[in-house]
């Protein structure tokens, strides 16, 4: 009787999804890419990633530890960040430079602006830039099956010719994630199976990128030419499993189509009239920083409220 | 003289125009890139703070009020050009690595600040003092910065190799530059380090119970102090100057 007519403040409903079960889901859709990866590029990147992941979750335990708050290391979420770092990286990089981007990632992109929920930009994406643009040799450098060469993306930009299929298997040079397009978008497809992410952001980036580059491309829409543009570079990585982390996109649903739009276009900008052929982590955390503005004007209206007419009798 | 060591003291600690006051962000974002040229825009400014709030305390009276702004811009402008000559004809590395900073000293809040809530109302020996306390506590600010991203940034310090650079090549050991700390996002990590730094240790001594005199800004009513021009707590000080107005 007394628990029938029990009268309790909402949520009356719980799910099992939490933090931890989100984040295993990501890493286990990370997997395959992250298995091809290491596969493709031998140890270094396995030991890359191992030490990114370490970096992270120990940077974050440390920290909080220091400033004494509860410890969140349980919530997966910094070994998200230490995976996607390390598949962002290089397979050549010296392994303190991983260790330093995990660092970088956890205490400064999202630990001192409150933890998880508060970082105002991609962890992994913010460190990768940080690593970027204080050893850019170093994080330029791609070698493939010991020879150092150019990126598909960079011989693309050059006009020379490029092996579409190579790039969509994965067995060219890259960062350790970002070269299997096709080990990615088996994650993405679990990924939206599973619920995690929706086609919203991912969908409208892909398509505004193409819709840019057939207009700006220089190709016109050459199949051939559009494929290479989407599986080169981090652009499944970026638009599948860094523009969908849920801190730092947009929570309304014409914000995301609009977030979408603007990271197509942004890295159809970076790519085509830019000084380097990549620019998705750019485009990216850029595109980060405009979630709050992109919220504001996208908020939903609530059933019943009438719009008030601009300029109407006062 | 007590009161000349306490203008010291407040410029230098208790209201460090970069770590509490944060003025003259510009600067101090932009020329800190190494140790040398934070010092050597930290002193260029200590000296143009000395001489203006010299000279505009000692015109204190023959300003008009309403005129006082373009009044105290000429005379920084006036000092800035010539210390902008000095540096020009005698240190020109550092003219040419400081640029465009050099004159806009002229418009740096500081400066302006200082004559505004300090040397227009206080007798010359005060304001000297103040100028230079003000001044050495910018320097002391800039330089620190500088030094960690020259540090961090490069492996020196005033230009000297301490921390032994690696060398791929080689493959020998040593420090790898972290490029980012010359760079601009650079400055504004160390600086938000910095200043947090200055807080913690703020805090602790105020814990332990002798406490690190606090920025008094209009709380404790020193207006004289307080840089803030746009504070709403001036109206009082704008009807303290008024009737010294009538009187003359």
């Amino acid at each position: 009787m007394s628990d029938l007519l029990n009268v309790s403040s909402n949520p009356h409903v719980r799910d099992k999804v939490d933090t931890q079960r989100i984040m295993l889901l990501v890493i286990i859709s990370l997997l395959p890419a992250t298995v091809f990866g290491i596969f493709n590029f031998g140890i270094h990147s396995l030991i890359l990633v191992a030490v990114s992941i370490i970096s992270c979750v120990l940077s974050e335990y440390v920290f909080e530890k220091i400033v004494h708050k509860k410890s969140t290391v349980t919530d997966l979420s910094a070994v998200v960040t230490g995976l996607l770092l390390a598949l962002n990286l290089p397979p050549t990089l010296p392994v303190w430079m991983a260790a330093l981007g995990g660092v970088f990632a956890i205490v400064v992109v999202k630990m001192l602006f409150g933890g998880l929920g508060q970082n105002f930009m991609n962890p992994a994406l913010g460190a990768r830039c940080f690593l970027l643009i204080s050893f850019t040799g170093p994080m330029t450098t791609f070698a493939y099956d010991g020879v150092t060469g150019a990126t598909p993306l960079a011989l693309l930009k050059a006009g020379e010719p490029v092996d579409t299929m190579a790039m969509l298997l994965g067995t060219t040079s890259g960062t350790i994630g970002e070269t299997s397009a096709l080990c990615l978008i088996i994650g993405a497809i679990f990924l939206i199976l599973c619920g995690v992410i929706d086609l919203k952001i991912p969908g409208t980036y892909i398509l505004t990128f193409v819709i840019f580059i057939v207009l700006f491309g220089g190709h016109g829409f050459d199949t051939n030419y559009i494929v290479a543009q989407l599986c080169g570079g981090g652009l499944m990585l970026g638009a599948f499993f860094m523009a969908t982390d849920y801190v730092t996109s947009p929570i309304t649903p014409n914000g995301k189509i609009l977030f979408g739009i603007c990271l197509g276009v942004l890295t159809g900008l970076f790519r085509i009239f830019g000084a380097s052929a990549e620019g998705v982590s750019y485009a990216i955390i850029f595109s980060n920083l405009l979630v709050p503005l992109i919220e504001r004007v996208t908020i939903p209206r609530a059933f019943g409220i009438v719009k008030e007419k601009k300029g109407g009798d006062k | 003289m007590n009161k000349n060591v306490e203008r010291l003291q407040n410029g230098i600690i208790k209201e460090n125009p970069t770590f509490v006051l944060m003025l003259g962000m510009c600067p101090t974002l932009a020329v800190t890139t190494s140790a040398m040229n934070g010092l050597g825009m930290g002193l260029s400014t200590t000296v143009v703070l000395v001489v203006s709030n010299l000279v505009i305390s000692l015109l204190r009276n023959i300003i008009p009020d309403r005129v006082r702004v373009p009044a105290f811009i000429v005379i920084v402008a006036s000092i800035v050009t010539m210390v902008q000559f000095l540096l020009q004809g005698y240190v020109p590395s550092l003219y040419s690595s400081l640029g465009i900073y050099i004159p806009l000293i002229v418009v740096n809040c500081i400066i302006l600040g200082r004559a505004e809530s300090y040397a227009s109302k206080n007798p010359v020996v005060p304001s000297i003092f103040d100028g230079l306390g003000m001044g050495l506590g910018f320097t002391l600010g800039l330089t620190l910065i500088g030094i960690v991203r020259e540090i961090l940034g490069a492996g020196q310090i005033f230009g000297a190799q301490i921390l032994p650079l690696a060398d791929a090549s080689t493959s020998k050991i040593g420090y790898t530059p972290i490029t980012i700390f010359v760079l601009a996002p650079g400055a504004f990590f160390v600086l938000s380090v910095l200043v947090a730094i200055m807080n913690v240790i703020r805090a602790k001594a105020e814990a332990k119970g002798k406490p690190l005199p606090a920025a008094q800004g209009c709380l404790a009513g020193d207006c004289s102090s307080c840089g803030m021009s746009t504070c709403t707590g001036k109206s009082s000080t704008v009807e303290v100057a008024a009737p010294k107005e009538d009187k003359e």
